[in-house]
């Protein structure tokens, strides 16, 4: 008897231990949201949105950083989201779970995962940048630079690879949403693989590339490493073409806490931005999350 | 399959727009890149000198002196901007590229403050208690004045102009390996702010909670802070200044914007951003 | 082009009906494209090993030249300037007294000048010229423990570096991994639904924090909060620094803890259960040992993302590159070195080829990390849970 009470009251107090763990991370979470909510959520008007930073970035909004990180998210999904779907349905669709060539696909995604940032942000300066922008301005503008320098488009390209593996996974899990039955139907019906996948397969994950591209879009939003030398500027008077350096959010909370000479001037715009970011973000992740759970939900069915 | 079509479409217009801006640009275009420390200086020369002279178009960039000078050498910039001296690499690549070794103007001073915490009791600190200071030499703050507590080292980043200028005027040596490196000013003072017994260099700041050390230039002279005053008479001993770097020597467009930058009204701006004037 | 085609006539397919004596015809086109289609994807999919291998080869080659020990010694500045003197413009004054030969432009007031004749100031000058492209001496200096990149005898040495970015990333190992661990056991073994509800989106919104808001959070509040509870000395130390990125850190454990443990089959449970064991018993010690080979799996991947954190090192860790066992003394990693170095050293110098160095490091190191992750630890847990 008293040792069931004895081991029940350990049993309590072990339950009781991971309990705290899990509430501590809730509570880190929460603190954090508060904080930057808090310190930023008067800098949450249309005004702070739409203006230039004016004053030196002491003052003004932060426009041009939200139409940076834009341009950088659309052209980074348009190289990201098809590569990423198709090497989704080769994995799905035509490769057998077992074949050497499927393994090491999986391999280098999930290694394209888990290389740090910063990696990237080397690989876009010696690749894109010195190897192929290089080459472009060698080949097609006698030599003169144009596309040999952080611009754009290598920022939007790099972090296209940074996230090349976010949209293989989500769209990989919702092909395997689409019930089997459904292809055999297809294919029994005399569709070939091909139009079998085009009709059936993809309409049917569309959802699925949707999670995988706001995932990746809320990812490349937040990165800076990546850009911080292949195309982040510190500082645009005027909005950015695909060949120019440009503004970003991330890199602009950045500068504003460690570069401004006025630090108590520009403690609320850090905080603003911050808050505009981290609301970016959440919203992007908590569309991703439902639709995931009805993609789930769809596969319990 | 509307839906894709939808989506398809969509998309090849984004990919359009985005192709046309991209190559839209402005004919008569002077393009500055480089230091961050000039990046906001530079862009209010811009703001205002496109105002009255509205033919050309004035782009301004950061990044960092060394992108600045390498793009200079790359032909991706017209004026680089930096906060430090062209190196001899530099100079060389310049040279074997297009001949030329590069044309250097001094186009503002910047006076390196030392910034302490408003509870630190120094007030004033010799150009060389600061290099020892800086070399690890002197560790303790009663050792120059003040309580007897260790002092915490704040500074910037060795790749930052200032951390050279710095080197070269103050320290004249290595810097002690305690000595935290931060990636700029606004950094450093947040730290030396938050920190009692810190002390940080940097470029003119302003912020609650630090005081600015004056500074003298030996033992016997005596101590000025960093004001246009000062600086414009070479008493405050640790002043830098700030370049732009050409290839050639300016024409047309361009040597009437240098000009304009280093006439009164040009030089103007540099006190209202916080600088001080060449002259 | 072939990819219109089949788009079109995939489309016609689809909408006609198909009279009996065309189907062949079509079949043996769709074939075709069947064909192409398959070949095309195939090869959109191999792109992900070929960025692997380029980002090898591409991080390495920037690299290589610090090896190239033969390189050809440079023409000293003092020989450059006595070749190059130029024609000058404008009002020019003595300003470049050390004698590079650069012209200047503008009038520039000379109290400078004069004051750095002052005697004190001449005899220390910091030349980054042909010094530092002696690549025989960096290497030798690789070893050392000063990270003194910027100075007349350049120094790079990493190994100060290295022991940093190792001891920051046991510092965030020790803090994160037992509370993801543990918060994961529990979301796995004994939440209700409610809590699970509470605890999984939670984690997810957490892994969306970009890095660089944990960075300035911790550089703004907490800082100032642990510096407060333990009244340390050094603000910005790598205990904050270890702190933050264990918070980054945590979603990556958890995430692939709770993978691990719900993997477990349940027939463990039910038999463990059935032999008497309690709830806390079976979790602990039946559910917590077969998935060891996974959160072993999960606490390398959390090391391979506090290693490679720049963000959060460049603001919360102040940098110093110290090489000191102490948690509450700043601390520079290997990634911070880079991401504070690269945007203004010169292109091609030895700096340069030393920050790529240190790249190929976290790459390889990271890479290797994986490997273990994917091929041991999966082979491990494989066997395990089916029973030998």
């Amino acid at each position: 008897m008293i040792n069931s009470i004895r081991k029940n009251i350990k049993g309590i107090a072990i339950e009781g231990i991971t309990l705290i763990s899990a509430i501590i991370i809730i509570v880190i979470v929460i603190v954090m949201l508060l904080v930057i909510f808090i310190g930023g959520k008067d800098h949450l008007t249309w005004e702070f949105l739409t203006s230039f930073p004016t004053e030196g970035m002491t003052k003004g909004g932060i426009f041009p950083a939200l139409y940076g990180t834009a341009l950088l998210v659309i052209i980074m999904s348009i190289a990201a989201v098809p590569f990423g779907t198709i090497t989704a349905i080769y994995l799905t669709e035509y490769a057998k779970e077992n074949s050497i060539i499927a393994k090491t696909i999986r391999f280098a995604v999930r290694t394209l995962a888990v290389i740090p940032s910063i990696i990237y942000g080397l690989f876009g300066l010696g690749f894109f940048i010195k190897f192929v922008g290089a080459h472009i301005d060698g080949a097609f503008f006698g030599g003169e630079l144009r596309w040999g320098q952080p611009n754009l488009l290598w920022a939007s390209l790099t972090m296209s690879l940074l996230t090349l593996p976010v949209v293989i996974v989500s769209v990989e899990e919702a092909l395997k949403t689409v019930p089997q039955d459904l292809r055999a139907a297809s294919l029994a019906l005399g569709a070939t693989k091909w139009q079998t996948i085009r009709k059936v397969v993809l309409p049917g994950s569309i959802s699925g590339i949707m999670t995988g591209t706001i995932l990746a879009v809320s990812r490349g939003a937040g990165e800076v490493a990546p850009i911080l030398f292949t195309g982040a500027a510190y500082y645009l008077a005027t909005l950015p073409g695909l060949s120019d350096q440009f503004m970003v959010l991330g890199y602009h909370i950045y500068v504003l806490t460690t570069q401004s000479a006025n630090v108590d001037q520009t403690l609320p715009i850090q905080f603003g931005t911050t808050c505009v970011l981290l609301l970016l973000t959440f919203t992007l992740n908590m569309s991703a999350v439902i639709l995931r759970y009805r993609i789930r939900k769809k596969k319990n069915r | 399959m509307k839906k894709l079509n939808v989506l398809r479409t969509a998309i090849i217009a984004v990919l359009l727009g985005v192709v046309c801006f991209a190559f839209t640009a402005a004919p008569e275009r002077i393009t500055v890149k480089g230091s961050d420390t000039l990046v906001i200086l530079a862009q209010k020369w811009a703001e205002v000198y496109m105002k009255t002279n509205s033919g050309v178009s004035i782009q301004v960039t950061g990044g960092g002196s060394g992108v600045g000078i390498s793009a200079l050498i790359n032909g991706a910039t017209d004026i680089a901007n930096a906060s430090r001296k062209m190196k001899n690499t530099e100079k060389e690549k310049l040279k074997a590229r297009y001949n030329t070794l590069g044309v250097e103007v001094a186009c503002a001073k910047d006076g390196i403050t030392i910034y302490l915490n408003a509870a630190s009791k120094v007030k004033e600190l010799s150009v060389a208690q600061l290099g020892k200071i800086f070399r690890g030499e002197i560790t303790n703050w009663k050792e120059v004045g003040g309580d007897d507590q260790s002092i915490k080292l704040y500074g910037r980043e060795n790749s930052s102009g200032t951390y050279v200028f710095f080197q070269e005027n103050v320290v004249m040596g290595d810097y002690a390996s305690s000595c935290q490196t931060l990636p700029g000013t606004a950094a450093v003072v947040n730290a030396v702010k938050k920190d009692t017994y810190g002390i940080g260099y940097g470029g003119a700041a302003y912020a609650e909670g630090i005081s600015i050390c004056k500074v003298k230039k030996d033992d016997n002279s005596p101590a000025f802070a960093a004001t246009a005053e000062t600086i414009k008479t070479g008493e405050y001993p640790i002043t830098r200044y700030l370049y732009m770097y050409l290839r050639n020597r300016p024409t047309g467009e361009m040597k009437k914007y240098i000009d304009w930058i280093l006439s009164p009204e040009g030089q103007k701006l540099v006190v209202d951003m916080g600088y001080f004037p060449v002259k | 082009m072939t990819k219109k085609n089949k788009v079109k006539s995939s489309k016609a397919q689809g909408s006609d009906s198909q009279p009996s004596d065309l189907i062949d015809i079509t079949r043996k086109r769709f074939r075709v494209g069947d064909f192409l289609a398959e070949k095309i994807i195939k090869g959109v999919a191999l792109l992900s090993i070929t960025i692997i291998v380029l980002i090898f080869f591409f991080v390495f080659r920037e690299a290589f030249p610090i090896f190239n020990t033969s390189k050809e010694v440079k023409k000293s500045p003092t020989e450059l300037a006595k070749q190059d003197t130029q024609e000058t413009y404008g009002a020019v004054t003595d300003v470049d007294s050390k004698g590079t030969g650069q012209e200047t432009y503008g009038a520039v007031a000379d109290t400078l000048v004069k004051k750095d004749k002052t005697p004190a100031k001449g005899t220390y000058t910091v030349n980054a010229g042909s010094g530092t492209d002696d690549n025989k001496s960096a290497l030798n200096t690789m070893l050392t423990k000063d990270w003194v990149p910027v100075s007349d005898k350049p120094r790079y040495g990493i190994l100060s570096l290295i022991i940093g970015t190792f001891k920051i990333t046991l510092i965030s190992m020790l803090f994160a991994a037992p509370l993801a661990i543990l918060a994961a056991l529990y979301t796995a073994e004994f939440a209700n639904k409610k809590m699970k509800e509470i605890i999984k989106p939670t984690i997810e919104l957490l892994a969306g924090f970009p890095s660089v808001v944990i960075g300035f959070f911790a550089l703004m509040v907490l800082a100032t909060f642990l510096q407060n509870i333990f009244h340390y000395s050094t603000r910005l130390n790598s205990f904050v620094g270890g702190i933050a990125m264990g918070i980054a850190a945590i979603p990556i454990i958890f995430t692939i803890t709770e993978d691990a443990l719900t993997a477990v089959p349940r027939s463990f449970n039910e038999a463990s259960l059935a032999l008497g064991a309690s709830k806390w018993q079976t979790a602990f010690f039946v559910i917590l040992p077969a998935a060891t080979p996974g959160i072993f799996a999960a606490i390398l991947l959390g090391i391979g993302r506090v290693f490679g954190e720049t963000m959060i090192a460049l603001m919360a860790t102040g940098n110093a590159a110290l090489m000191d066992l102490n948690p509450f003394e700043s601390v520079r990693t290997l990634a911070a070195t880079i991401g504070a170095e690269m945007a203004e050293v010169v292109f091609g110098d030895t700096h340069y080829n030393v920050l790529f160095l240190i790249g190929s490091l976290l790459f390889v190191f990271t890479f290797i990390l994986n490997a273990i992750a994917e091929f041991y630890v999966k082979g491990k847990l494989m066997k395990r849970i089916q029973g030998k």
